[in-house]
């Protein structure tokens, strides 16, 4: 079974607020906590989407996306990325992530954005 | 114009100018203060000196406290309309404002001359407190750690609060979970709260201490503390810094103790020629002439960096622009100095506000590994003021500034990026 999103998020209680926002509405999602393994585990669950929060522990998601991006895998690196940022879009995460939204983040313009990039 | 200088001269115009300004007669005002018009006349243009007497009576005749007309304060006032000028804001650059005629400026409009003054140091103040702020808030890991929990309790919070207010159908379980969240975010960011409000408290101490190194070279610069001392400072960081500078300071002055140094140093200004004579490494010198607080080097500041050009000691001379610590202007001859090292490189270089220092730099390198160990590479800089200095280089002065974020020269080929002082 294909999974829809893989959430990389160190943030436990903003994790199951989103699991249990973007889960009601209908899409399987698997989080991941740590920026360590976060590709690792993108190449494992080959996601339709992943949401990338940008200030991770051990590893930044700017890294981990520009990882993704440079994998040789081509479907894989091509995978949609929505970056979550509390520190303002930069021009070099515009140019890598398919979308970028600012944390804090209303549910509805969440739930938006992933019905959109996986339609 | 007489041999004593313009001091003297500004005091006769301003005699003139107040007499006028009270629409009174020079006759009149010559009685009333026991000399003849003609001298007050050559006073007033300034072609005979005022004595402090004359000053005086002519000061209670035109009804102004003696020090508005009298010399003195007036060089200091004429200085601080320089700096000012000095300090223009580069969209006023083109302006060109006519400094020879300062003094006479000060003399026709003191008034608005104390205001300029004024202005610019309330300008200079406040760059002053833009600077430590700035520094604080792209720097400070601490507040930068701090903000980005602060807004992820803040994410939760509103993702976690909207669910519960929709009044949709939720799980049991769920809604369980959802209100502990709640209340662990809301306790998480209270205790936040109260911990940054009282961090930035502390920003209203005037250039308060935030880094170790910050807060070993306040401890040093007041004194030459005993290493036991270095308990009183705040962090372990700090005081192990403390200590191992202090360890290494006396090592080096029990190699070349003081009077040694000094009976050199009295005759003798250039550090190349005062290490040969002494047979001591010129590295040593330097460091050591830094310490010394005498024998013409009482103001001499030293920047020590490591190979990747991080300043590891920081003794600024008076009036030398320093960062805070993690920033520096690429333009310091101490960086030239790291590529070639065993040389003795002299520069004059100027401030931002029109100070020159003279500088020698000169970088050492060491393999403490052996053969196969790294090479490690020190360089340093001995910072005079210009005119103590034994000779100044033929060179021109380099511009420098503190670090490029906070250095007003639009025009630097070495700027890395925009200044928040010119909007450069």
């Amino acid at each position: 079974m294909v999974l829809d999103i893989l959430m990389i998020e160190d943030e436990p209680n903003i994790a199951e607020a989103v699991r249990f926002i973007l889960g009601r509405d209908g899409w399987q999602l698997q989080l991941h906590a740590d920026g360590l393994g976060g590709i690792e585990a993108i190449r494992q669950a080959r996601p339709r989407l992943v949401i990338l929060d940008l200030m991770l522990p051990h590893r930044s998601g700017a890294e981990i996306l520009a990882d993704l991006r440079s994998d040789p895998d081509a479907a894989l690196a091509a995978t949609p990325v929505l970056m979550l940022t509390a520190r303002g879009q930069t021009p070099e995460l515009a140019a890598q992530a398919d979308a970028v939204l600012g944390k804090p983040f209303a549910n509805d313009d969440l739930r938006a954005q992933v019905r959109r990039m996986l339609a | 114009m007489s041999s004593r200088g313009p001091t003297h001269v500004l005091t006769g115009t301003r005699i003139r100018e107040r007499r006028l300004s009270l629409s009174r007669r020079q006759a009149d005002v010559a009685r009333a203060a026991g000399i003849s018009p003609a001298y007050l006349n050559l006073i007033e243009h300034n072609r005979r000196p005022v004595g402090e007497d004359l000053v005086q009576r002519l000061a209670e005749v035109l009804e102004v406290p003696s020090d508005e007309l009298a010399e003195g304060r007036e060089e200091a006032r004429i200085a601080a309309l320089r700096e000012a000028a000095a300090r223009l804001p580069d969209a006023a650059r083109g302006l060109s404002p006519e400094l020879e005629q300062a003094p006479e400026f000060l003399a026709r409009f003191p008034g608005w001359a104390a205001v300029l003054v004024a202005s610019a140091r309330r300008s200079e103040a406040l760059e002053r407190q833009l600077v430590a702020l700035s520094d604080r808030m792209t720097q400070d890991p601490y507040l930068l750690t701090t903000l980005h929990e602060v807004l992820s309790a803040v994410t939760s919070l509103r993702s976690t609060a909207s669910i519960l207010a929709e009044g949709s159908e939720i799980p049991e379980d769920w809604r369980q979970r959802f209100h502990a969240n709640l209340n662990e975010d809301s306790l998480r960011l209270s205790n936040m709260a109260q911990a940054l409000v009282k961090y930035l408290d502390s920003f209203e101490t005037d250039g308060a201490i935030f880094t170790p190194q910050e807060e070993v070279e306040a401890w040093m610069a007041a004194g030459t503390p005993p290493v036991e001392g270095s308990g009183d400072l705040a962090s372990d960081a700090a005081r192990l810094l403390a200590r191992v500078h202090l360890e290494r300071i006396a090592e080096e002055r029990a190699t070349l103790p003081d009077e040694e140094l000094a009976a050199v140093a009295g005759d003798e200004r250039d550090p190349l020629r005062i290490a040969a004579e002494l047979r001591q490494p010129l590295d040593l010198v330097m460091r050591r002439l830094a310490q010394l607080g005498r024998a013409g080097f009482e103001r001499a500041g030293l920047l020590v960096c490591d190979g990747s050009g991080a300043l590891t000691l920081r003794r600024p001379a008076p009036g030398f622009p320093l960062p805070r610590p993690g920033d520096a202007c690429p333009l310091w001859p101490l960086y030239q100095a790291l590529a070639a090292p065993q040389t003795a490189m002299s520069h004059l270089v100027i401030t931002p506000e029109g100070r020159r220092f003279a500088t020698l730099s000169y970088a050492t390198r060491r393999q403490p590994g052996g053969t196969g160990g790294p090479v490690l590479t020190q360089a340093q800089m001995l910072i005079l003021p210009a005119e103590t200095a034994a000779a100044s280089p033929a060179l021109p002065a380099i511009p420098i500034g503190p670090s490029c974020r906070i250095c007003p020269r639009t025009v630097c080929a070495a700027r890395r990026e925009p200044s928040i002082l010119r909007g450069s």
